[in-house]
């Protein structure tokens, strides 16, 4: 294992990062961003991506316990889930669900392949959630994961805005759609304009990551 | 030294977590059933809120870096994206459309319904 891959990928992401602290807006995504450079950097000193890989993978590997840890969050927001519990509970369920069924139909109505099918369902869910189910569901991890920061990245762009056009004003509505569409980008703008939509937000996209992970796979088995 | 009791209990949902889902055979990820265990052991009070708060915060946080080495990976998939643009970004487009606009108004009726 060398260290230049990570070294690559820490030090990309750092500028973006920096970038993005300076000019907040949805075209300085520091990961897309990151992903794009790095692609191209790969490819003019014609280095293969398993090589870069060998030592980035530490950086994947935590995902695991980063997932894991979501549920500290889910635990501090256990009063505000439960004094929106009905809300939470059916946004999730009928969001979380048109979500996968949405994507998944509208790309096989397209001719997609089952790969891309199977790679595009968990797209609404948090990406360390959503490469997580891609594996399990023999889904294509990476295009999933790019799928996933570009569905997070129109959310921030223009979910408030597209919410306005729908004339939905309530706030817990708001979050919840925000989080159930956009997950973390989405609950990174949300959050801006209100604090309770912004809380409702981060929770949904929480609790939507296990949700599709519990009912994708077998919904899977019965559209494939 | 405190930061390790944090990572060995993370690290230790983790593990059973990834254990749970092999050797039950299950679909869902590991690390997401690692996150219901811990989260039920914070909700049984098994695991007290400050031993993990730190740390976790410090995963999630940091968790956007992470996603970078696997999204590089789509270099290996640049054909099949070419071939089937159409498909895989309408069908993200409209779909994200949909979630947003039917979730909001889904929980929008059931406030009302409320008043």
């Amino acid at each position: 294992m060398n260290p230049l891959g990570i070294t690559l990928t820490l030090v990309v992401f750092y500028l973006f990062s920096e970038l993005h602290a300076r000019k907040r807006a949805f075209y300085t995504n520091p990961v897309l961003l990151s992903i794009i450079t790095i692609a191209v950097i790969l490819r003019w000193f014609g280095i293969p991506y398993g090589s870069y890989m060998d030592s980035a993978v530490i950086l994947k590997f935590l995902l695991g316990p980063a997932v894991v840890s979501l549920a500290v969050p889910v635990y501090k927001g256990r009063e505000t889930i439960k004094a929106y519990a009905k809300e939470i509970t059916l946004g999730i369920a009928v969001g979380g669900t048109v979500a996968i069924l949405s994507a998944f139909y509208i790309a096989e109505l397209l001719g997609g392949s089952e790969e891309v099918l199977l790679s595009i369902a968990p797209k609404s869910v948090t990406t360390a959630i959503a490469i997580g189910i891609s594996e399990k569901i023999g889904g294509i991890p990476a295009l999933t994961a790019v799928l996933v920061i570009l569905t997070g990245i129109m959310g921030n762009a223009l979910g408030p805005e597209l919410l306005g056009l729908a004339r939905v004003r309530d706030r817990i509505a708001r979050g919840l759609a925000m989080g159930v569409s956009s997950h973390g980008l989405g609950t990174a703008r949300i959050i801006l304009e209100d604090e309770l939509a912004g809380a409702v937000s981060g929770l949904a996209m929480a609790l939507n990551g296990v949700f599709t992970s519990l009912l994708l796979p077998y919904l899977i088995e019965v559209l494939k | 030294m405190r930061p390790y009791r944090g990572l060995a209990i993370i690290f230790g949902f983790y593990a059973l977590g990834e254990f749970a889902s092999f050797a039950l055979n299950l679909t869902i990820p590991g690390s997401v059933l690692g996150m219901l265990f811990l989260l039920a052991a914070l909700l049984t009070g098994a695991i007290r809120l400050e031993w993990v708060e730190g740390e976790a915060e410090l995963f999630v946080r940091n968790m956007s870096v992470m996603f970078v080495p696997p999204g590089v990976g789509i270099v290996t998939y640049i054909g099949l994206i070419k071939s089937q643009a159409v498909p895989i970004f309408v069908a993200l487009i409209l779909s994200f459309l949909v979630t947003l606009v039917v979730t909001a108004k889904t929980v929008e009726l059931l406030r009302r319904g409320e008043e």
